[in-house]
């Protein structure tokens, strides 16, 4: 079966330098050097998907280690119901409450900083301390206090997303500059419309920073907290549980199922911040 | 805002917290107080209540002087190779935590440079590092510790492959662009001098991307304790500040689990501040100010 790993070896150094050439040309077209853009990650992917089928299926690598590809998408195509049900329970009920109240507060624990620069200059330095701290430690706690249900994962979730939400608002409402404020004041505005028209604005591109990085720490956050008791549903307890079992190719749909989920709120929010904030340098650069 | 400005403020809230913590005490303790005096046919008097719920075994929520007594026991009075002490489960976690936040960076910066270096790489490799980072990484943490204990790798490796696993990526991330950070007329000057590669790298890229470099450190180092910790959950509670988690939630030993927690958001903390000393060390061997050098 050897000739299996030199076929994946083959093609993988094949699109290497496929890559390596489509990488080093340019192309006169805009449209056409956008879809060799997509195209050389796309390669890549494919590339270490055949290269993990070859090694596996090839060297015959025990299937508790590392089942193929193949082996993965045939499981998640057999146990739709149960990844969907779990999906329903981990991200539609625990992630989503948890990263709405956990931004939404965090916004609006940093528009009151605002107003009291006394708050601000007390909070803002514990803020950034707890951001460097483990965090998802309180699961046990929050399971402890509101039960085995997806409300203690949503707890979880909350305090995991409330602090960048915090540090990342109050930074981006000092973005807009002096002049700026000065114009709004020489308007007479009052201080809500010169937050509406000036600062959020201007705060926005940080404010998405936070709420990219909170869709994946709300994930993480949400199955983590499942390790420490759930009800016989959700992503983390189904991972715990057949780890357990040595079902790995369980394991893997659901890793898989959790990838897809985390990169498509990703996008998602990354999505939102492309039409929101159009006029910022980072984006009107790649439009070119 | 100044070094002075911040202490007052920083102190009101910390005071702040601390009262509403032992507000919630009393709340969320009361409910088994009153419980046990109505099966007691009593009644409790409220000084009597507030006492009470400072002094329970397994409070819902224990009172922020219990865990600092806890604490107190299981750092200082327990001998360290005791299996209750917390210096032994912290040493274990912290260990795990060093190896795989050493192997990632290595992994991190050889990466980086690959990426700099090679077009192909940059092409290929980066969008899926990007894309990595919005995969839940925590949640093979379980399935790695169990199957790498299958194939009898067990102890100290698997935990420190978590954590290499997530703190690699903010070290590539912050090096690439570190390493990308002098300017064309820098990278123009190194040409008329017809540098070569290797010394345009070591005398421009690499100390130009030291604040890039230190400031993911610090977010790499962060995050190994996370992972070493999450590693730990799993392995059915053996050893680490991790399992002291696990097993305190188990058996319903609260105070056993914010003291762990406090272990850990110390041990947090220091990590960090050592990693922060060691840039605004490096920096000023470098003749550079630490403050505003790092974005």
């Amino acid at each position: 079966m050897s000739w299996l790993v030199v076929f994946a070896v083959m093609f993988w150094l094949a699109t290497w330098a496929v890559n390596e050439w489509l990488s080093r040309r340019t192309f006169a077209s805009h449209s056409v050097q956008k879809t060799v853009n997509l195209l050389i990650p796309l390669l890549f992917g494919v590339a270490v998907l055949v290269l993990w089928e070859g090694i596996t299926r090839g060297l015959e690598v025990p299937r508790v280690l590392l089942p193929p590809p193949s082996m993965i998408w045939e499981r998640i195509l057999n146990s739709l119901p149960i990844l969907w049900a779990d999906f329903q329970q981990t991200f539609l009920k625990a992630v989503l409450a948890g990263y709405v109240l956990g931004c939404g507060s965090g916004f609006l624990v940093a528009l009151l900083c605002d107003r009291s620069s006394f708050l601000k200059r007390g909070l803002l330095p514990l803020g950034n301390f707890v951001s460097a701290l483990p965090i998802i430690g309180v699961a046990p706690i929050m399971v402890m206090w509101f039960g085995f249900d997806w409300q203690s994962k949503a707890a979880v979730v909350v305090i995991m997303t409330f602090f960048p939400m915090l540090v990342n608002t109050v930074q981006g409402l000092s973005a807009a500059d002096h002049m700026q404020r000065d114009l709004m004041r020489t308007y007479a505005s009052s201080w809500w419309q010169t937050l509406i028209k000036l600062r959020l604005p201007a705060a926005s591109p940080f404010i998405f920073n936070a709420l990219k990085l909170n869709s994946t720490l709300a994930l993480i956050g949400a199955i983590v907290a499942e390790f420490f008791g759930t009800p016989i549903v959700g992503m983390g307890f189904r991972i715990s549980t057949e780890v357990g079992r040595m079902n790995v190719d369980m394991v893997w749909a659901e890793i898989a199922v959790a990838a897809l989920a985390g990169s498509a709120f990703y996008g998602l929010v990354a999505l939102i911040e492309r039409t929101i904030t159009f006029w910022h340098p980072s984006i009107r650069s790649r439009r070119i | 805002m100044d070094g002075k400005g911040k202490t007052i403020p920083v102190l009101t809230v910390l005071a702040a917290v601390v009262a509403i913590w032992y507000a919630c005490v009393v709340w969320m303790n009361a409910p088994f107080e009153y419980d046990k005096a109505e099966r007691a046919g009593t009644e409790i008097g409220f000084s009597q209540l507030v006492s009470n719920t400072m002094t329970q075994e397994r409070p819902v929520l224990p009172a922020a002087h219990q865990v600092a007594e806890e604490m107190y026991k299981t750092i200082v009075l327990k001998k360290f190779t005791s299996k209750r002490s917390l210096v032994y489960h912290g040493w274990i976690t912290l260990s795990a935590t060093l190896l795989g936040f050493a192997i990632g960076t290595a992994l991190g910066i050889l990466l980086a440079v690959g990426i700099v270096h090679n077009r192909a790489m940059d092409k290929s490799v980066m969008p899926w590092v990007i894309a990595s980072q919005t995969i839940p990484i925590l949640a093979v943490a379980p399935m790695i510790i169990v199957v790498l204990n299958a194939v009898g790798l067990s102890g100290l490796l698997p935990k420190a492959l978590i954590s290499t696993y997530l703190s690699f990526f903010p070290v590539v991330v912050g090096m690439v662009k570190g390493l990308r950070s002098p300017d064309r007329a820098q990278l123009d000057l190194m040409h008329t001098y017809s540098a070569s590669t290797a010394q345009t790298f070591w005398k421009l890229r690499w100390p130009s991307s030291m604040p890039y470099l230190f400031t993911s450190l610090k977010i790499a180092i962060a995050i190994s304790l996370v992972g070493a910790i999450v590693g730990e959950l799993p392995t059915g509670a053996v050893a680490g500040l991790g399992a002291r988690l696990l097993a305190g939630s188990y058996y319903g030993q609260t105070i056993q689990i914010w003291s762990a927690l406090f272990t850990a958001a110390i041990l947090a903390a220091v990590l960090v501040m050592i990693v922060g000393l060691a840039h605004s060390y490096v920096l000023r061997r470098m003749g550079q100010k630490p403050e505003g050098a790092a974005t």
